[in-house]
């Protein structure tokens, strides 16, 4: 035999990238040796941007960051706008919070789990993952208006209690969700062919996946139970009962069966969501023109791809003297390579689908 | 707003440890917002951060933030910082480590403590042209390899240059 190593290109134009993502992949015959991600191609200086616009203008950015969770990143900014100023929020505001950026997760997992199947080559799934992910961003476009790009967030508050409308059509989500899960896991999880392709594939230790500073669902595969939502509590999470799934394979399959019980969890939050009084106040009371006394903040929260966070710097004018923004999905790309070393070139589609990434959230 | 940190026992210790351990190197804290931030000498970078990770047991390296001080150069301020956010998963704690550095000096490059620093350094160095020697790959990773100028520094044009 004696073949030389032979690098390949997969991307900036791959069906499974994505985004635009170029992969530089060194192979020998059909084992990965190593993986050079090269990120940058959706880059459009969102940070710098921000600098230059107010706080308020600011907000619409950020669902533009990572697409597939428009709500998480709303929620993550103003999140952190509001404890640098030392705003308290209505309680019912938070709740609404909670309800949306819960059902927002479930719209991406939903998403992730056709798109993942897709790659694979099981492109039913894909079919019936959509139809759930359309319900749910109907109840989005029932709320503000919009389905994708939602910026259903304002600092201090929300803009509109949830109507009648809306409450009816997450309570049929909340019948029509479980049983699509099901029916998914009915076609995957005994599939000889997806666990073929996914069992002890993209296999990382604890340790690696610690010092690569991974977060979220992949990191939650490896049994650490790091979930900011329970650990460093925010926007009330700590009055709904939910569960933080764990698992220790750390393969692909493992991330998969994760984040779909995770689906669940984030569907009971809702249903606790959704039997609270719909009373009170939803906004508190905030400038219009909004300056902030210098200081500095972090503040990060679970978004469906890991924890996201922003740092904000203020100067005391209007605009931000910097924003930061720590997207979770740029942190996980980075262990692609320690992931796929000496998995075969053809898994490697799967186990870059298994990290769930969104290239507007890793070029910012 | 440090007398705010007696009420944060846990934090309140980290501190103390690092003031008997690195007295010389800790030139300013804070306290706000429930954030601990520590701004040390340059040096001492990978002493206090192995200090941290091994005796304390900070064991994620969150983010890395740059910073251009250019609006406060007649303060004196040195024209660049680097934050180093740190983790320790066990009880959930969070510190912020701060390093100040003139335009043409380095910054030792941590990848060897925290894996996870390798592409964060490296979007530091793209954004604010600040070098970390010893880093093993310092390249841009966002902008194109012939792009002029660092695009977050405070007297790059918000429209680009032509």
């Amino acid at each position: 035999m004696g073949f030389k190593e032979l690098e390949l290109n997969m991307g900036p134009q791959h069906p499974s990238t994505h985004g635009v993502l170029h992969l530089k992949v060194a192979v020998d015959n059909e084992l990965v040796l190593r993986v050079e991600p090269n990120v940058g191609y959706l880059h459009r200086g969102m940070e710098k941007l921000w600098e230059n616009r107010t706080y308020n203008q600011v907000l619409p950015f950020t669902d533009r960051l990572d697409y597939l969770a428009a709500i998480s990143n709303n929620l993550g900014y103003v999140l952190a706008v509001e404890k640098l100023m030392g705003l308290e929020v209505p309680k019912r505001a938070q709740y609404i919070r909670v309800i949306l950026t819960e059902l927002q997760r479930v719209a991406s997992h939903i998403a992730w789990v056709g798109f993942m199947a897709n790659d694979i080559g099981a492109a039913s799934v894909l079919l019936y993952a959509f139809e759930e992910r359309e319900d749910i961003l109907e109840i989005f476009e029932e709320y503000i208006g919009a389905r994708l790009t939602i910026n259903a967030m304002r600092i201090g508050g929300v803009p509109h209690e949830l109507s009648d409308n809306v409450i009816e059509r997450i309570k049929k989500c909340l019948v029509e969700i479980p049983k699509k899960l099901k029916d998914i896991e009915r076609l995957l999880n005994g599939n000889r062919i997806w666990k073929h392709r996914t069992v002890g594939i993209g296999k990382i230790t604890a340790e690696d996946a610690v010092q690569f500073g991974l977060t979220g669902p992949c990191l939650r595969a490896t049994g650490i139970k790091w979930d900011i939502r329970k650990n460093i509590p925010y926007c009330s999470y700590e009055d709904f009962e939910f569960d933080v799934p764990l698992s220790t394979n750390s393969d692909v399959y493992d991330r998969y069966l994760l984040r779909m019980e995770e689906m669940r969890q984030s569907l009971r939050i809702i249903k606790q969501g959704i039997e609270l009084p719909r009373e009170g106040e939803i906004q508190a009371k905030v400038p219009k023109i909004l300056k902030i006394p210098a200081g500095e903040v972090f503040h990060s929260i679970e978004a469906p791809k890991g924890e996201l966070g922003f740092y904000i710097k203020s100067n005391g004018t209007e605009k931000p003297e910097r924003v930061k923004m720590k997207s979770p999905s740029f942190i996980n790309m980075q262990s692609l390579e320690t992931m796929s070393k000496q998995d075969l070139f053809a898994d490697l589609v799967a186990i870059l689908g298994s990290l769930d990434i969104v290239l507007g959230e890793i070029d910012k | 707003m440090l007398d705010q940190l007696d009420n944060f026992p846990i934090l309140k210790k980290v501190l103390e440890s690092l003031e008997t351990n690195f007295k010389d190197s800790i030139l300013d804290k804070t306290f706000e917002k429930n954030e601990l931030s520590v701004l040390i000498k340059k040096e001492d970078l990978i002493g206090v951060l192995t200090y941290l990770k091994t005796e304390q047991g900070f064991n994620a390296l969150n983010d890395m933030i740059g910073i251009d001080n250019l609006p406060y150069a007649a303060e004196g301020k040195k024209r660049f910082s680097v934050y180093y956010q740190l983790y320790r998963f066990q009880d959930f704690q969070r510190i912020r480590i701060k390093v100040d550095t003139e335009e043409n000096e380095g910054i030792d490059s941590i990848v060897s403590l925290y894996k996870s620093s390798d592409w964060a350094e490296r979007e530091i160095y793209d954004m604010f042209g600040i070098t970390f020697s010893s880093h093993p790959d310092l390249r841009r990773i966002y902008t194109p390899d012939n792009f002029e100028g660092y695009p977050l520094r405070k007297d790059f044009p918000m429209e680009g240059k032509k």
